[in-house]
């Protein structure tokens, strides 16, 4: 038989229904997809796949295992290197990772990676597969954690799996970071996948501590000379909105994207008033920025009840930073991209409510420092979009608390903590850091990837101690 | 945690808990606030520490009930506990000695929260006038608390039952025509009165510090909810603040943004008044 070029096809929700719920919109496969999906890969004895795995899961290890039909054991090897695959599976841009590297997308389409990995954590999920809890011995260490998004429940799984106590400290109430309070539901249902896989970390034996903000409540200092903690891992994220300082920005129908979805995932705005926090979307909703973030909110947007929504973005379509996948979804659901526009003011009425967004035209000219071409306003093409909603999507910075508290720890000028690439070992000894509060806003998977390096460097420093 | 050791109701519609949290008695500073969720479906509720007690690890908030979020929150009992509270956020005050004299000026129930600030600059060797402001004698709340960390206490009400007649910014103007030097004010209390404290120092150069209440949602700057112009600045209340020079306030920005979610409030208020009368009638 000959092989498929293409992958097999992932059903979804129709574009114009999904438009109006929160449900899933990609609807995973079914075993025969599955095990027929699986049987494309071509098992190279030189994976380069898996090079482009952050974790380096054994990808054609699991994936064998699925072509027999054995996914029991495929969980297994998926596991071994990654904790939270269900949520990964969904969010990872494969694109430019694991699928990025398969031979077949030389000639073709690549294995489908991510959705294997998908079906078989779900699969594991929902089959709710007993967590046997770590038994800790007497003279366990105990490692302190905070923040409870990607970077650190990685973390906690790795080191509770290696014997130490492990409590994660969390500001919010509850637990996830990002995957909690950014991606919304119909990207990665809260109760079915997040809630689950943190519950089975929570059943290893790691403890969460909610509302308790670090810089605040302790510092880390306090955190390793009075509450007893050998080590401390800081996976803070990136969680400080940036806004575009320009007139208007304070008018009433202005969020910054972190609000906006905090509101929408965290807080259940959805459901109001079943659920008490209000969220205020207009007809025309205007968001602002090219990345996930800003398809998040756009997408969200029209669940809400918005008629027409943009996105303006100041580059063009090629250098767009969201998933292409998810760029798709946006357009097939009817978001309105306005590209190669730039915000300049933002018009209220005299109530102090958004009326008007001001944009000018941009072109592009030489490359920048990020090698993509520098936009340039186009001189005198201002225009005015009718919008009663702006939200801005144009990225987060590393939020100060708790470097601001703990001062002989070294940071960049941009605010983010300087650590070891490979441990995650900061400037002030017993701590490390990892994911974007290091990086600046990067992907689930390599906050992951950072989350698990620095479990072991935390392990080596701790047996040399 | 979050057990509610004792419940007071200190005039109509205004009460006081004392909460167990022996985690933020310890840290807790006047100035500071926290926010709390009373059940699952619950907004997060900006309140600010009105009183602490590091020894029995409590922490105490007055609150009015002005809609749905409040309204669940005195519906709980002593002995019940708050589903989450964080704390302690936001900046402490800025006290230290020497400071010279310091008024203190609380409008409502405003006088909770100025209450530890008025004992911490009290304490700290400066000389403290504290003016007291309400709409009538039987809604005034904590005078006796207030004269035990002051030098003077002045008090107004709107209506003349009780105290000077008129409002605090009848006290300050008294204060200042009798000549006496005054090296900064402390305002808590309806956005309106705090502008009108500012209005009336402004023309003396009196060092006048808020504090501001915008509508928030996390608390830790992640979200920028709570941003409020200051002089040039857009700067975040829960984590720059929520004390802040009054003289650099915004307050038609603030006012404006605090109007935001009126309408929304009015359909939660049916919502959560709903639900509240089908508990009474099971």
């Amino acid at each position: 038989m000959a092989l498929q070029m293409t992958k097999h096809a992932m059903p979804e929700q129709d574009a114009q229904v999904r438009a109006h719920n929160f449900d899933e919109v990609a609807l995973g496969y079914d075993e025969e997809t599955a095990i027929a999906e699986a049987n494309r890969c071509l098992s190279c004895p030189n994976p380069r796949c898996v090079q482009g795995c952050p974790v380096q899961i054994d990808i054609p290890g699991f994936i064998s295992k699925m072509k027999t039909g054995d996914f029991d054991g495929a969980i297994g090897v998926i596991n071994e290197s990654n904790a939270l695959p269900a949520i990964c599976g969904r969010v990872c841009p494969q694109e430019n990772q694991c699928e990025m590297h398969c031979v077949l997308g030389i000639k073709g389409e690549p294995v489908a990676i991510g959705r294997l990995e998908r079906f078989a954590a779900d699969r594991a999920l929902a089959a709710k597969n007993e967590v046997k809890p770590i038994t800790y011995a007497a003279d366990a260490k105990k490692v302190a954690i905070i923040g409870s998004g990607p970077a650190g429940l990685s973390a906690a799984g790795e080191l509770a799996k290696m014997g130490y106590k492990v409590t994660i400290f969390e500001a919010l109430h509850k637990a996830g970071g990002v995957l909690s309070y950014g991606i919304p539901e119909f990207r990665l249902p809260k109760e079915k996948v997040v809630k689950v896989e943190i519950d089975n970390l929570k059943k290893l034996g790691v403890e969460i501590e909610f509302n308790s903000v670090i810089g605040k409540l302790y510092t880390v200092d306090e955190l390793m000379e009075e509450e007893g903690f050998s080590a401390v891992f800081i996976a803070t994220g990136a969680g400080l909105p940036s806004f575009m300082h320009i007139a208007g920005e304070n008018l009433n129908g202005v969020y910054s994207a972190n609000e906006f979805l905090t509101r929408c995932n965290l807080m259940k705005a959805y459901k109001f008033p079943e659920y008490h926090t209000p969220l205020k979307v207009g007809k025309n909703v205007a968001v602002i920025g090219g990345g996930n973030v800003a398809m998040d909110a756009a997408r969200t947007s029209l669940r809400l009840g918005a008629e027409h929504v943009y996105i303006v973005y100041r580059r063009s379509e090629k250098e767009l930073p969201a998933r292409l996948e998810e760029v798709h979804h946006a357009k097939a659901e009817g978001i309105d991209f306005k590209l190669l526009n730039n915000p300049v003011e933002i018009l209220g009425d005299d109530n102090g409510n958004v009326e008007k967004l001001r944009c000018i035209k941009m072109e592009l000219g030489e490359p920048d420092d990020s090698g993509r071409r520098r936009p340039v306003a186009v001189a005198g093409s201002e225009f005015n979009l009718d919008v009663d909603t702006v939200i801005v999507a144009i990225g987060q910075g590393p939020n100060p608390l708790v470097q601001s508290t703990t001062p002989d720890m070294q940071t960049n000028k941009r605010g983010n903590i300087v650590a070891d690439e490979e441990t995650g070992a900061t400037s002030k000894p017993g701590v490390f850091a990892g994911g974007d509060i290091v990086t600046g806003a990067a992907t689930v998977i390599l906050a992951m990837g950072a989350g698990k390096k620095a479990a072991a460097a935390i392990d080596e420093y701790l047996k040399n101690k | 945690m979050n057990k509610i050791l004792k419940k007071e109701l200190l005039s109509p519609s205004v009460w006081l808990f004392e909460i167990e949290a022996p985690r933020i008695a310890k840290k807790a500073e006047p100035g500071q606030f926290l926010i709390i969720r009373t059940n699952e479906e619950g907004e997060r509720l900006p309140l600010t520490i009105a009183d602490f007690n590091r020894e029995k690890g409590s922490v105490t908030i007055v609150f009015q009930e002005v809609g749905a979020g409040t309204s669940l929150l005195a519906q709980l009992n002593e002995g019940e506990c708050i589903l989450d509270v964080v704390a302690p956020l936001g900046k402490k005050t800025h006290i230290e000695k020497n400071m010279g004299t310091v008024v203190c000026i609380g409008g409502g129930i405003g006088v909770a929260p100025i209450h530890p600030i008025a004992r911490g600059m009290h304490e700290a060797g400066n000389k403290v006038i504290s003016i007291m402001g309400a709409k009538n004698k039987d809604i005034l709340i904590l005078e006796d608390e207030m004269r035990a960390v002051s030098d003077e206490v002045l008090i107004t009400t709107d209506d003349g039952s009780y105290g000077i007649k008129g409002f605090v910014t009848t006290a300050l103007q008294q204060i200042i025509d009798r000549g006496e030097k005054i090296n900064e004010v402390v305002a808590i209390g309806p956005v309106v009165m705090m502008r009108s404290v500012v209005e009336a120092t402004r023309p003396y150069n009196i060092k006048t510090v808020v504090s501001l209440n915008p509508i928030m949602v996390d608390g830790t700057g992640m979200c920028g909810g709570c941003r409020v112009k200051i002089g040039d600045e857009i700067k975040f209340a829960c984590v720059d603040g929520p004390e802040f020079d009054g003289h650099l306030v915004d307050f038609a920005g603030l006012l404006s943004r605090q109007r935001m979610y009126k309408d929304k409030e009015k359909v939660e208020s049916d919502h959560v008044c709903n639900l509240t009368k089908i508990k009474e009638v099971l």
